[in-house]
């Protein structure tokens, strides 16, 4: 591995290749994947992308591709966006964690082969959880800008909302958190604020156009004759209003000095890198035979960790020191590495989680918070254990307190759905609407309210009893096709493309890539101090 | 008298060589060095040191009062003159007589008598020694042709030119004169019958002062390139017993006619079974190893005990030994030879020649053996020789020595500048060569680009673009100041193959989670072990070792030596070179500047001359238009890609 990480070298080890149903059903959620996200990288199609470059211009990858460090990584972030939607997959608009002269930056590049880039409702979120991100986690964020605006269709869904993009600019700049804008091409009407609110903003000479109102707008308004490189090129601004500070010859040299900016920049990151480290004491390729077919069929979460986090080594001795190893077992916790990065790992193991369960959760978190050290929450969860011994038990309050600790805990959170994740197990496990740092989803994975035979059980059993509540025959045969039609439907929107579509998740992920992906993260939320917090709601005794 | 601290006037591998046999007898030893060589290996293993001043040979090496000051400071009772610079200046040996120390070398009056050759001929002529006739440029016509003309002093091809019709003479026999007159400060030319596949043989001779002459075999010296010595080999093969026989016997001759004492060279042009008289060197030779190597002897040893009175009854009991075995010796340079054999410099910044098992010694057993005066780290400039190393394979047959030393060389590490291994290589393989048919102009008009084709065809340089690029990502990795334990290129959507360019291909590749494979999946890293990339190619595996020292990605592998330069992704605008200038083809002077800023020029029409090593090279318009820029001026020392001029070519 590295000069300073021991351990097997990833490059020389064997794919564990013994065919197993498990390997196959993962392995064809994972082309279903592939393809998903091909149609998000193909963009606008061929057509358009062939149109592009015979302008001399770089689609929005390859200009991602020449920005960050040779050979380094890239982590795109809601690659699926819009999935599902009437717009394309991606939502015109790519985005993502990658490194710019050794600085992890927030990178948003237009898609101008989707419908000239255009801004869609998707879009804006998108843009929207990149900008989170970056503020979260201290992100220089660098706008590869080129697009026509807002899809002008959905524009009472982009407008209002859309101008959250500039203030979240300004502020950002205002947190001492650099903003660098690189246009190269069109940049109008409210786009022209991007390289407004930009500490740094480049044009492409002879293809950026940035003004408030074009030509025939201008007509319109004043009567005025104008031209587009008059109102907004690349060379008037750098000469004479002064809104581009750098004129590019072209989209190399945007680049170039985009890169040259962040070198400037002269960004510390507030941990220092770690020391050696060694790679998983078992191969992630062997993820792939671990996880069932079936939700339903639990498996044991420390097969995972010990799968993603670092080996033993010197100062790691033991890969995973559990906590309350005998109590709450249904939840596995527990310190490890990843990358050399101090972890607390909470992980469902038996699916419910008990008054046990959530106890040990809260008292876990609450320790994390004490030594500063982030939390990675497994999801695979169907909720808390409902019944009358268990409400009595006090499950309500135990789970509150669980809640009451991953709300208020202030150290960095990571989740990843690995399983199942439903009710509010979801919440526990800090879902979504809890705003861990990042939260990424196996192919596998699931999220709803419950599963889908429990719903579609539960509206029958309601149906049922309001039938005899009244005295009136319950139809058996309606009452089996609307099960089947609830199942149908919620299993659909319990699956990960759909979840991810929505911006629920950061991304779905290869189980394989999931050590490299919190590595990057746990390595990008190094950039900015966090500390540990010892004010939570009133615990509920 | 006995000898007890030495002074070498040389630098490199001589001054090495002689450090080298000076130890084994218990001799101190003493360098003179340049600014240049100040930390050149051989000054630094000598027990003293002296610096001359200066970085040209006129005001280090050239300079006797300088050197025999420097004797005198350091207290040295000897002085060793290696080959070239002072060693065939009879006013110099004298200079050191006089000054009481001990010359390792003729006596001043041998050396006058062979110091010219016009002179040295008919000497021999006299001795009955055959020659070639000798004949007057203005004397000549058509009928003579071809001729060779020739400096009178100095060698090493310096000065020579063939001239095949009368209209090329004057023109001939004026560069000839001014290049002499550069070189060796005598203009005199003189022409000889020039024989179009004639042999270079040799003799090695050894004079005491007691008027014994001692023949300690023969050399070919045939392989060479514009009539420097490529490949050297004892004893020559292929000649008649009575040939050599009688070669040997015009050597003695030679040697005995002018009372010759230490080492000598006769040297002679040997067509069929003919052989005329071309010159004698009174001097150690470059390829004295392979003599050394094939009779076990220490020539340099043996100069110095000659010098010391010994007389060679003593040294050599009985008779000389018969050669034993067979050597032969490449002189591995840094130069081009694809590109008119152009010099190279810049660092060494890898030198190995794992082979060797012996430095500036005979191998006790047969084996490969190494004079150079270089090691990593070296610089090589350009006020020198350009000639890296000697490399020596001794073995019982001739056969046999050719195929250890190709393999020595090819697994040889020569990394920083362009050597002519490669040549080397294929002419050891060389069927012509190997046969013993070369003659000394077999490699004029030969295909340069073939001889110097190594394994790295179109497939064999994708391995090793995908090698050096793995080899380049790994050492961005590690330098990275974050996400060092990330894969390299690793990305959760991929889209395109990461790219790297280099000078000769762009290598697409991927990277991620099962580590490196080329972009078309041909082939995969299974390894990357320290410098070593092994690749899997067809079920192969293939290790490279690939060093990286800035841009230069130096490949090592079963296929050879490729040397790959990295071009940055991103050229600042500012930066590129303006149309129209004239670059600095090597590192060079620049000896005159032949148009002024302003002027109009033709296409073709010289703007300056450089001059690099031996030679001078015109520095020409490319096109018809205006001088707007000349960035040197005569003396100035310029670097390969300096720009030196522009022209701006007319609309």
């Amino acid at each position: 591995m590295t000069g300073t990480a021991t351990g097997p070298d990833p490059r020389t080890r064997r794919k564990a290749e013994q065919p197993s149903a498990r390997r196959e059903a993962m392995l064809a959620k994972l082309a279903e994947l592939d393809a998903e996200h091909a149609k998000a990288a193909a963009g606008g199609g061929e057509k358009y992308a062939a149109r592009h470059h015979e302008r001399g211009k770089l689609l929005p990858r390859e200009r991602i591709e020449l920005l960050v460090d040779e050979g380094s990584a890239f982590l795109e972030l809601s690659p699926l966006a819009g999935w599902g939607s009437d717009f394309t997959v991606g939502a015109s608009v790519v985005s993502g964690i990658g490194v710019v002269e050794g600085v992890e930056c927030m990178i948003t590049a237009n898609d101008p082969t989707v419908k000239g880039g255009a801004s869609n409702p998707w879009t804006l979120r998108k843009l929207f959880r990149a900008s989170q991100i970056a503020e979260e986690n201290g992100l220089p964020t660098i706008s590869l800008v080129e697009s026509g605006g807002a899809d002008l269709p959905t524009q009472k869904e982009i407008f209002i909302p859309g101008g959250r993009l500039f203030r979240d600019l300004t502020r950002a700049s205002a947190r001492r958190q650099p903003t660098i804008a690189l246009v190269f091409g069109n940049s109008t009407a409210g786009g022209a604020y991007v390289p407004g609110l930009s500490d740094y903003t480049v044009m492409v000479r002879e293809r950026a156009k940035v003004f408030l109102a074009g030509p025939p707008l201008v007509k319109m308004a004043t009567g005025e004759e104008s031209d587009d490189e008059t109102l907004g090129g690349a060379e008037m601004h750098a000469r004479t209003s002064g809104l581009a500070d750098y004129l590019a010859e072209d989209e190399h040299d945007a680049i170039r000095i985009g890169r040259r900016i962040v070198a400037r920049l002269n960004r510390r990151k507030a941990r220092p890198e770690p020391a050696g480290y060694a790679e998983p004491a078992e191969d992630p390729e062997t993820l792939l035979d671990l996880i069932p077919t079936d939700l339903k069929e639990p498996f044991d979460p420390r097969d995972v960790i010990v799968r993603i986090a670092d080996g033993a080594s010197t100062g790691n001795e033991v890969p995973f020191d559990e906590f309350k190893p005998l109590y709450g077992p249904s939840l596995v916790t527990g310190w490890a590495r990843i990358h050399g990065r101090p972890v607390g790992i909470l992980a469902n193991a038996q699916g419910v989680l008990f008054s046990e369960e959530a106890q040990k959760a809260a008292q876990f978190i609450q320790l994390a918070n004490q030594s500063d050290t982030p939390l990675l929450f497994l999801h695979n969860t169907t909720g808390y254990m409902v019944g009358a011994e268990y409400e009595q038990g006090g499950i309500i309050k135990h789970g509150a307190a669980m809640i009451n600790a991953v709300s208020n805990s202030k150290v960095p959170h990571l989740s990843v759905l690995i399983g199942a994740s439903y009710g509010a197990g979801n919440y526990g496990m800090n879902g979504r609407a809890y705003d861990p740092r990042f939260l990424f989803t196996w192919p596998n994975a699931k999220s709803a309210v419950m599963g889908p035979q429990q719903l579609a059980g539960v509206l029958s059993i309601v149906s049922r009893a309001a039938a005899e509540a009244r005295g009136l025959p319950f139809d058996e045969e309606a009452d089996a096709g609307m099960r089947a039609m609830v199942e149908t439907m919620v299993e659909e929107q319990s699956l990960p493309f759909v979840l991810s579509g929505m911006l629920y998740d950061d991304g779905v992920i290869d189980p394989r890539d999931t050590r490299t992906v919190l590595g990057i993260c746990l390595s990008a939320i190094d950039s900015t101090p966090y500390e540990g917090t010892t004010r939570y709601g009133v615990f509920r005794m | 008298m006995t000898i007890t601290r030495l002074l070498v006037a040389n630098r490199g591998e001589i001054a090495r060589r002689v450090f080298r046999t000076c130890r084994t007898l218990g001799i101190q030893t003493v360098a003179v060095h340049s600014d240049a060589d100040t930390a050149a290996p051989f000054a630094a293993e000598a027990d003293l040191a002296v610096l001359l001043p200066g970085d040209t040979p006129a005001e280090t090496y050239l300079d006797i009062d300088r050197v025999l000051a420097a004797a005198a400071d350091s207290g040295a009772d000897a002085i060793h003159p290696g080959y070239g610079f002072l060693s065939e200046n009879a006013d110099f040996a004298r200079a050191v007589i006089e000054n009481g120390l001990a010359w390792i070398g003729p006596t001043p009056r041998a050396m006058d008598a062979m110091a010219t050759k016009v002179e040295a001929k008919r000497l021999m002529e006299t001795a009955g020694v055959p020659v070639l006739a000798e004949l007057y440029p203005s004397a000549l016509t058509d009928a003579d042709l071809p001729v060779l003309v020739k400096a009178s002093s100095g060698g090493g091809g310096r000065g020579m030119r063939v001239v095949r019709t009368m209209a090329d003479l004057a023109e001939t026999v004026r560069l000839a004169s001014s290049e002499a007159a550069g070189a060796f400060g005598d203009p005199t030319v003189f022409c000889e019958p020039y024989v179009e596949r004639g042999r270079h043989v040799e003799v090695q001779i050894l004079g005491d002062a007691h008027g014994t002459v001692a023949v300690l075999g023969d050399r070919d010296c045939s392989l060479q390139r514009r009539h420097q010595k490529v490949i050297e080999e004892a004893p020559a093969p292929g000649i008649a017993d009575g040939v050599r026989a009688a070669l040997h016997e015009a050597a003695r001759t030679a040697g005995e006619a002018i009372g010759y004492v230490g080492a000598g060279t006769v040297e002679f042009l040997l067509d069929g079974d003919r052989f005329f008289f071309l010159e004698m060197n009174t001097r150690l030779q470059v390829e004295h190893p392979v003599t050394e190597c094939v009779t076990g002897l220490d020539l340099v040893a043996l100069q110095i005990a000659v010098a010391e009175g010994e007389a060679l009854a003593d040294l050599l009991p009985g008779h000389p030994p018969e050669p034993r075995g067979h050597a032969v010796e490449v002189r591995l340079y840094a130069e081009d030879p694809a590109e008119g054999y152009q010099p190279q410099s810049g660092r060494l910044t890898a030198f190995d020649v794992p082979s060797a098992v012996v430095h500036f010694d005979n191998p006790t057993a047969y084996g490969i053996r190494l004079d150079s005066g270089v090691e990593a780290g070296t610089e090589i400039g350009t006020f020198y020789d350009a000639m890296v190393a000697k490399v020596i394979a001794w073995a019982p047959t001739r056969e046999q020595a050719l195929r250890r030393l190709a393999g020595a060389l090819e697994r040889a590490t020569v990394h920083g500048v362009r050597t002519n291994r490669d040549l080397l290589v294929n002419l050891l393989r060389d069927p012509v060569f190997t046969a013993g048919e070369t003659y000394t102009t077999y490699l004029d008009g030969a295909d340069l680009a073939a001889l110097t084709r190594n394994g790295y065809d179109e497939q064999g340089l994708r391995l090793a673009g995908l090698a050096a690029a793995v080899a380049d990502a790994e050492e961005r990795k590690h330098r990275s100041p974050v996400q060092r334990g990330i894969p390299v290129g690793w990305r959760n959507v991929v889209t395109q193959p990461q790219r790297t360019a280099f000078d000769r291909l762009t290598v697409e590749w991927y990277g991620g989670r099962d580590g490196y494979t080329s972009a078309d999946g041909a082939t995969r890293v299974v390894e990357v072990r320290g410098a070593t990339v092994v690749l899997e190619h067809g079920g192969v595996r293939r290790p490279f070792t690939v060093r990286l020292h800035g841009d230069r990605c130096e490949v090592d592998s079963v296929l050879g030596h490729l040397a790959l330069v990295r071009q940055p992704r991103f050229t600042d605008p500012a930066a590129r070179v303006a149309a129209g200038s004239l670059l600095a083809p090597m590192p060079g002077s620049v000896v005159a500047v032949r148009a002024r800023v302003g002027d109009t020029v033709g296409a073709g029409q010289v703007i300056l001359v450089l001059e690099a090593m031996k030679m001078q090279h015109n520095v020409t318009a490319p096109a018809d238009g205006v001088v707007v820029a000349i960035e040197v001026q005569a003396g100035r020392q310029v670097s390969a890609g300096d720009v030196l001029a522009r022209v701006e070519e007319d609309a």
